[in-house]
């Protein structure tokens, strides 16, 4: 039985399976309405997560199958002190798959190794959530039309952000792809990223303002600079508009560069490029469905 | 300078770091075993300055290799057999370890679930990198 908990579980070329596959459910839904008759899906999120709650509900019930679970901890057996490897022992009776939501790091991992029904990561911590990097790749692989050979600028907090770590390590399985990494000195890009491009040989570069690298772009990840992660609040003020994207800064980018923020946005791009073709953020969560569609069908073996 | 007498039958832990064979008694679980142990601190060496040596009289099936490598691999296992060396064991670094270190991080779910095993995997071979199977928080000994 298999688990999804990094996205590096799956090897690159299951990994094109998927997405092939993610690309048919877009082209054809009819075909898959059915494909889930008779399934459950358990989503046990032990801490609230509307947008990825929603779209593992929306996908398993576009197969047709049935959704029961939990929104949060309080209203699940958690608050009693029931043990993760107990709950999933339950949920296993309940249902086919689960996909689990956790404030704890490795809490699906332990839910895997006691399940006797295939477990999805829906985000632990702030440790992984690999159906995030899979609706990245996806994104990427429809919009740009490839996984390989692009410049990619990652932007924002790239510190503490996971889905940013997340992504680059998916990249890095890839060819020909330069990464550029936009952040203040603050939530710079850890050291053990960049030692492991280097002994790659993978290009890189790191760069404080977004305008000077603009017209270099293929690609554009945003990220959010939250408030308090700086040590004080004149570093802020004198920061965050370097990290909001605004139509000016757009104006500098290549007629074609996507942009992709893993959402929920607050203030880093304006919203007056939402209609913009360039932006791809809201894409983004459609192809999350289908990639999660994707992920159900081949974790139940119906794929 | 101090003499400590042979044993019969055995194994001899040298070289290890000097002032680091109590923590070794501890992790190998020396106490629980009725057998003979000695503990030499500060030793003479002529490679390492000071060491520490450990002899311990039992059955050499008793001790765990794996946990000694995770500790210090350039420890020098001598087999004892006869009041003889009969076998020197290299120590390999262990692919995994169970309950001999403890995940520090407070966001990962060992710190919360019931009766879950502490798991390290070798992340690094070469830098010697052991991290928490669950969270993959780095270990470090500080």
């Amino acid at each position: 039985m298999r688990h999804l908990m990094n996205p590096l579980d799956f090897s690159v070329e299951e990994l094109d399976k998927l997405f092939a596959l993610a690309d048919d459910i877009e082209k054809d839904p009819a075909k898959y309405a059915h494909k889930c008759d008779g399934k459950i899906l358990a989503t046990c999120f032990y801490e609230p997560s509307t947008r990825t709650r929603l779209s593992f509900e929306s996908a398993m019930t576009r197969l047709g199958g049935r959704v029961i679970g939990f929104s949060d901890a309080a209203s699940s057996s958690a608050s009693k002190g029931e043990s993760v490897s107990d709950t999933i022992r339950i949920i296993s009776c309940y249902a086919d798959i689960c996909a689990m939501r956790h404030p704890k790091e490795g809490a699906p991992m332990v839910a895997a190794e006691k399940s006797l029904i295939p477990v999805i990561n829906a985000g632990d911590g702030g440790h992984q959530h690999p159906t995030q990097t899979l609706t990245d790749l996806q994104t990427i692989r429809s919009l740009h039309g490839d996984l390989n050979h692009f410049t990619i600028g990652l932007c924002g907090d790239l510190k503490f952000g996971r889905t940013v770590h997340s992504l680059i390590n998916a990249l890095v399985r890839y060819e020909g792809i330069k990464f550029i990494f936009i952040s203040p000195e603050e939530l710079k890009i850890p050291d053990y990223v960049t030692d492991m491009l280097r002994e790659k040989g993978i290009p890189f570069q790191e760069v404080i303002r977004l305008e000077d690298v603009m017209p270099e772009l293929d690609l554009l990840y945003m990220t959010r600079v939250q408030k308090e992660r700086f040590f004080n609040e004149e570093d802020y003020v004198r920061l965050k508009d370097f990290y909001v994207l605004t139509k000016e800064k757009m104006e500098l980018a290549k007629p074609d560069m996507l942009v992709l923020h893993p959402l929920p946005r607050v203030n880093e791009i304006a919203v007056e490029i939402d209609d913009d073709p360039r932006a791809a953020y809201f894409k983004q969560a459609q192809f999350g469905v289908y990639v999660r569609m994707a992920l159900i069908l081949t974790l139940l073996g119906l794929a | 300078m101090l003499n400590v007498g042979k044993i019969e039958e055995g194994f001899v832990l040298d070289h290890i770091k000097a002032g680091k064979s109590l923590s070794i008694y501890e992790h190998l679980q020396l106490d629980k075993l009725d057998c003979t142990v000695a503990i030499i601190k500060n030793a003479r060496s002529g490679k390492m300055g000071k060491k520490d040596i450990l002899k311990v009289e039992c059955d050499i099936d008793m001790l765990d290799l794996d946990v000694l490598a995770f500790i210090d691999h350039n420890i020098t296992v001598n087999v004892i057999k006869n009041g003889e060396i009969v076998e020197k064991k290299e120590l390999v670094l262990p692919k995994q370890i169970k309950n001999v270190i403890k995940c520090r991080n407070p966001r990962c779910i060992t710190s919360i679930e019931q009766g879950l095993p502490h798991v390290f995997v070798l992340s690094d071979e070469k830098k010697e990198i052991y991290r928490c199977k669950y969270c993959e928080e780095k270990y470090s000994e500080s």
